[in-house]
C-alpha cells in the first residue's frame, strides 16, 4: 500500500492543504469553467518550476512547457503517447521502452497501452549487494539501440528505494548522450525523499543543464496528500521555443481525446501553494515533516536490527530513500512475515516504510528477526 | 523513417560537442491543425469589439454571462470542505462505490430490472470525454476478448467533434455518419436516419444522443426510439448513448433519461457516457460516469477487470472531489428537492429565451421557420444558418457561433438579445 501515514497510522491531510482548500471554497471570484485542455496555466508553470528551479535557465529561455494531467499515470500516458505518435519517425511504435527492473509495476502497461511494441528492462536492482547495478545499468545504456526511449527515476526509486549517487548520474547521463537516448523521468516523490526539494530534484536539473530535451511526468499525490485528486504535469523541455510550441500544440490534440479537460480542485490547490512565497514555506515544512518521519523509522528499524543481532547488514535501510525499502528477505521469509506475523509486505520483499510506527516498529523488527534466522 | 539528426548540417551540430548541440528531437512534430472550435475561441478572444457576443461556448451561462455554480453546489462545497470524516485516500480504479450506484440509478431508475439481476457496471471518469474513451476502450474487446474489433462506429450528422477522434485514439479507425438533422426540416429526418442505419454491418456501434443532442438540440421522440430500437435489436446493432446534460434538457432527470431506461428495459446491452458537469454547475471537476448494461450477469467481472486494466494505464484513478459533491446531494432528499429547484430555473431560462428569440425573430419578419427553437430543449440550437451566414455574423457582427450554425442558448440574455435577433435577420436578409 503506498500512501504517507502518520504515526498514529492515519492518512494526513496537510496543514497547508487544508488551509488552501479553505480560500478556494470561500473564494467568490473562483469562475467555475471547463479548465484549458491543456490545464490550469498557473500550476503548468509553478509545477514546471517547483522540478527545473527558481532560476531554471531553461525556462528564463522559453523553452519549458507543462501539460496538466490526471495524476502520475495520466502525465506518464500523454507523454508515451506523444512519442509514440511523433517520436524517432512518426508513428514508429517499434521504438525500444526500457523500464528499470524492477520497476513500478504500471510502467509497462502505460507504455504498452499507449502503443509501444517493445518494452525492455535495464538493470537496476544488484539482489546480491543489496544496491544499484551500476555496470548492468551502463551496460544496458551501451548496448540499447539508439534514440531508445529510457524510463528515468527522478529520486525515491519506486520500489528499490535506491538512487544513483551524483557521479552515478553523471556517467549515466553521459552514456545517453553519445547514445543519443531518450530520458523519460518518472518524478513521483519529489521532496518527500530527502525533505529537500533541490536535492530531489537534482537528477533532473543536471540533465537538464547538460542540454537534454526530456519529458518529466510528475505526481502531486504523495508530496501534497491530494492522492484522490489526481494531481500531474508533464513538464516537457525543449530545444526551443518554436518546438515546445509544436509539441505542446500535438500534446493538446492528445488530452481532447483522453480526457478533454483535466479536474482543476487539485490543481488550484497546488497552484496556489506553489504560487505564494508564505503557502510555499509552510509547504516545504509540511513536506519536511513527512520526510522525516520516514527517515526516523529507516534510522530506528536499522538500530532495532543491528540491537537484536540480525543476521546479515542493514546499510542498505538506511541508504535508501523514499516510501519504499526493499529489505532483502526472501519469498519464503515474506511468507513468514504475512502467515505467522502478520506483517505484511510485497512478496518482492518490498517494505513502505510510512506503514512503520513508535508502536508497531519493535515488533515488525522482531519479525524481520524470526523470519531471517528460521527461514531459509 | 527520417530519424532527428540525420541530415548532414545537424550532425555537424552535434559533433561540436556544444552541450546544447543537440538536434531537436520531434522535428517531424508538425503544428496541430487549429480545430474550428479552437479558432472561435482565438478570433471570440482577440474580437476588440465591446459588442461581441459568443454563443459557441459550452458551458451554461447565468443571466449575468458568466459560467455559474449553482448554490446549493457551493454550500455543500463548504461542508464537504470542513469534514473531518473525509480523507485523502486512493479511490479505487473504477472510483467512489457510492457515485457509481447513484449515475447507475440516475440514469436506469431505481428498480431497474438491469440492476436488480446484477447486470450493471457502473466506472467513475474524470469527465465526459473520458467515459466515451474508456467506453471505446472497452468496446475493443466486448465482443471477443481475443478478438479485436475494430468499428464501424457511426456517429449523427452533425455531432460533437471531438468524438470521432475518441475513438480513433482508442484504435477504431472506421468512422462513419448516420443522416441527422436535416437543414430543410429544421429537425431530424427519421427516413434518411433509419436508412443509413438499415445499411450498416452487424456488430456496428451507433452513437445515439439520449437527450439534448449537441449541437443540434433536435432529441428523438419516443415513437422514434420505438422504431430505431427495433432496427438495432434486428440488426444487431450496440447502442452507445450519450447524456452529458441529464435533467437540463426537460427538466426532469427521469425523462431525460428516457431512451436509456427505455432501451434497458427491452433487455438491450448498451454503453451510456454520462455527465454531472452541466447539471450541477461542476465544469471545472471533471465528474463522469460509463454506464455498462449487459446481457448476461456472467460477463460482469471480465468487463469489470477489463475496464480496471484499462483505467490503470489511462488515469489510474478518477479525481474524488465533484464526485462527492453529485453524491451527496443525490443520496439527500432535501438536497434533492433544493437541486431539482435549481435546475428547473436553469431550464424555464432557457426555454424562455427560446420563446423570447423566436417570438422577436417573427416580429422582425425574418424569413425561414422558427418552430423549432421551442419545440427543441437544451442548452444548444441550431438555427439553420449556412455557412456564409454563419460568418457574416461572426465578421460583421462579432456574433459567434458554432461553426454548423448552433448556438448556445442559455449565452442569451437580456442586454444581448436584441442585438442578437438583429444579426441573424440581417445574416438571412443581407444579399451575401
Amino acid at each position: 500500500m503506498s500512501a504517507y501515514r502518520t504515526d498514529d497510522c492515519q492518512p494526513w491531510v496537510l496543514p497547508v492543504v487544508k488551509k488552501v482548500e479553505r480560500l478556494i471554497v470561500e473564494d467568490e471570484s473562483l469562475n467555475h469553467e471547463y479548465l484549458p485542455i491543456l490545464g490550469l496555466p498557473e500550476f503548468r508553470s509553478a509545477a514546471s518550476k517547483v522540478a527545473l528551479g527558481d532560476d531554471s535557465p531553461a525556462i528564463k529561455e522559453n523553452r519549458v512547457g507543462g501539460v496538466q494531467a490526471l495524476g502520475g499515470t495520466g502525465a506518464l500516458r500523454i507523454g508515451a503517447e506523444f512519442l509514440r505518435r511523433w517520436y524517432n519517425g512518426v508513428n514508429n511504435a517499434a521504438t525500444p521502452v526500457y523500464v528499470s527492473a524492477p520497476t513500478w509495476e504500471n510502467h509497462n502497461g502505460v507504455f504498452a497501452d499507449a502503443g509501444f511494441k517493445d518494452i525492455r528492462p535495464y538493470h537496476y536492482w544488484d539482489a546480491a549487494q543489496r544496491g544499484l547495478d551500476l555496470t548492468g545499468f551502463l551496460d544496458d545504456l551501451e548496448k540499447a539501440p539508439e534514440y531508445s526511449i529510457f524510463v528515468l527515476h527522478a529520486c525515491a526509486h519506486n520500489p528499490t528505494g535506491t538512487d544513483p549517487t551524483q557521479e552515478e548520474w553523471k556517467q549515466i547521463a553521459e552514456v545517453m548522450k553519445r547514445r543519443k537516448l531518450y530520458v523519460f523521468f518518472d518524478s513521483a516523490y519529489q521532496g518527500f525523499a530527502s525533505g529537500s526539494l533541490e536535492k530531489d530534484a537534482w537528477a533532473i536539473r543536471f540533465f537538464v543543464s547538460e542540454g537534454f530535451e526530456l519529458f518529466i511526468a510528475q505526481s502531486f499525490s504523495k508530496n501534497f496528500g491530494l492522492y484522490n485528486e489526481r494531481v500531474g504535469n508533464l513538464t516537457v523541455v525543449s530545444k526551443d521555443n518554436e518546438n515546445l510550441t509544436r509539441v505542446l500544440s500535438q500534446m493538446e490534440k492528445i488530452v481532447r481525446t483522453t480526457w478533454s479537460n483535466p479536474p482543476s480542485q487539485g490543481a488550484r490547490i497546488v497552484s496556489k501553494t506553489l504560487n505564494s512565497p508564505e503557502l510555499f514555506e509552510e509547504w516545504k515544512g509540511n513536506v519536511k515533516t513527512m520526510a522525516d518521519r520516514v527517515l526516523l523509522m529507516r534510522d530506528q528499524l536499522k538500530a532495532k536490527l543491528q540491537a537484536l543481532g540480525t543476521p546479515g547488514t542493514w546499510d542498505h535501510i538506511t541508504q535508501q530513500i523514499g516510501m519504499f525499502s526493499f529489505t532483502g528477505l526472501t519469498p519464503k521469509q515474506v511468507e513468514y512475515m504475512i502467515k505467522e506475523k502478520h506483517v505484511y509486505l510485497m512478496a518482492s520483499g518490498r517494505i513502505n516504510m510510512c506503514g512503520l510506527t513508535s508502536k508497531n516498529i519493535d515488533y515488525v523488527a522482531q519479525s524481520i528477526h524470526e523470519a531471517v534466522t528460521k527461514v531459509q | 523513417m527520417s530519424r532527428p539528426g540525420s541530415s548532414p548540417d545537424e550532425k555537424g551540430v552535434s559533433q561540436n560537442g556544444d552541450p546544447g548541440g543537440q538536434c531537436p528531437l520531434f522535428t517531424n512534430t508538425l503544428n496541430a491543425p487549429v480545430s474550428p472550435e479552437t479558432r472561435l475561441l482565438s478570433a471570440f478572444a482577440r474580437d476588440t469589439q465591446a459588442r461581441k457576443v459568443d454563443l459557441a461556448g459550452r458551458e451554461y451561462y447565468s443571466e449575468e454571462g458568466k459560467p455559474f455554480e449553482l448554490r446549493l453546489v457551493g454550500k455543500i462545497k463548504q461542508q464537504l470542505s470542513t469534514d473531518p470524516t473525509l480523507h485523502p485516500e486512493y479511490p479505487s480504479s473504477l472510483g467512489l462505490r457510492e457515485f457509481t450506484r447513484k449515475a447507475t440509478e440516475v440514469a436506469l431508475g431505481k428498480h431497474s430490472r438491469a440492476i436488480v439481476e446484477n447486470q450493471v457496471l457502473g466506472v467513475q471518469t474524470p469527465g465526459f470525454t473520458a467515459a466515451v474513451r474508456l467506453g471505446a476502450e472497452l468496446l475493443r474487446c466486448w465482443y471477443d476478448l481475443s478478438a479485436d474489433w475494430c468499428g464501424p462506429v457511426y456517429l449523427s450528422s452533425p455531432c460533437d467533434d471531438s468524438l470521432a477522434g475518441i475513438f480513433q485514439a482508442a484504435g477504431i479507425q472506421e468512422i462513419r455518419e448516420y443522416y441527422y438533422w436535416d437543414d430543410k426540416q429544421r429537425g431530424i429526418c427519421l427516413e434518411r436516419l433509419l436508412e443509413d442505419l438499415e445499411s450498416a454491418p452487424e456488430h456496428s456501434v451507433v452513437v445515439l444522443s439520449a437527450s439534448a443532442h449537441y449541437p443540434t438540440g433536435a432529441d428523438l421522440s419516443q415513437s422514434q426510439w420505438a422504431v430505431i430500437t427495433r432496427l438495432i435489436t434486428s440488426r444487431r446493432l450496440f447502442p452507445f448513448l450519450l447524456l452529458p446534460t441529464q435533467a437540463l434538457c426537460c427538466g426532469d432527470m427521469e425523462r431525460d433519461a428516457w431512451p436509456v431506461q427505455h432501451c434497458a428495459s427491452l433487455g438491450m446491452e448498451l454503453l451510456c457516457a454520462q455527465s454531472f458537469s452541466h447539471c450541477f454547475g461542476l465544469y471545472g471537476e471533471a465528474v463522469g460516469h460509463l454506464l455498462c448494461v449487459l446481457k448476461q450477469n456472467s460477463v460482469l467481472l471480465p468487463v469489470q477487470s477489463q475496464a480496471d486494466k484499462i483505467v490503470r494505464s489511462l488515469w489510474a484513478r478518477p479525481s474524488v472531489g465533484g464526485a462527492h459533491v453529485v453524491t451527496t446531494v443525490l443520496s439527500n432528499s432535501a438536497h434533492l428537492v433544493e437541486w431539482q429547484g435549481e435546475v428547473k430555473h436553469i431550464v424555464e431560462r432557457c426555454m424562455l429565451i427560446r420563446a423570447i428569440l423566436r417570438e422577436k425573430l417573427r416580429l422582425l419578419g425574418t424569413p425561414g421557420r422558427w418552430d423549432h427553437l421551442t419545440q427543441q430543449g437544451g442548452l444548444f440550437c441550431c438555427t439553420g444558418l449556412n455557412g456564409e451566414q454563419v460568418e457574416f455574423l461572426s465578421n460583421r457582427r462579432r456574433v459567434y457561433l458554432l461553426p454548423g450554425g448552433c448556438l448556445n442558448v442559455s449565452a442569451i440574455n437580456c442586454r444581448n438579445l436584441d442585438y442578437i435577433a438583429e444579426s441573424i435577420h440581417l445574416a438571412l436578409t443581407s444579399s451575401l
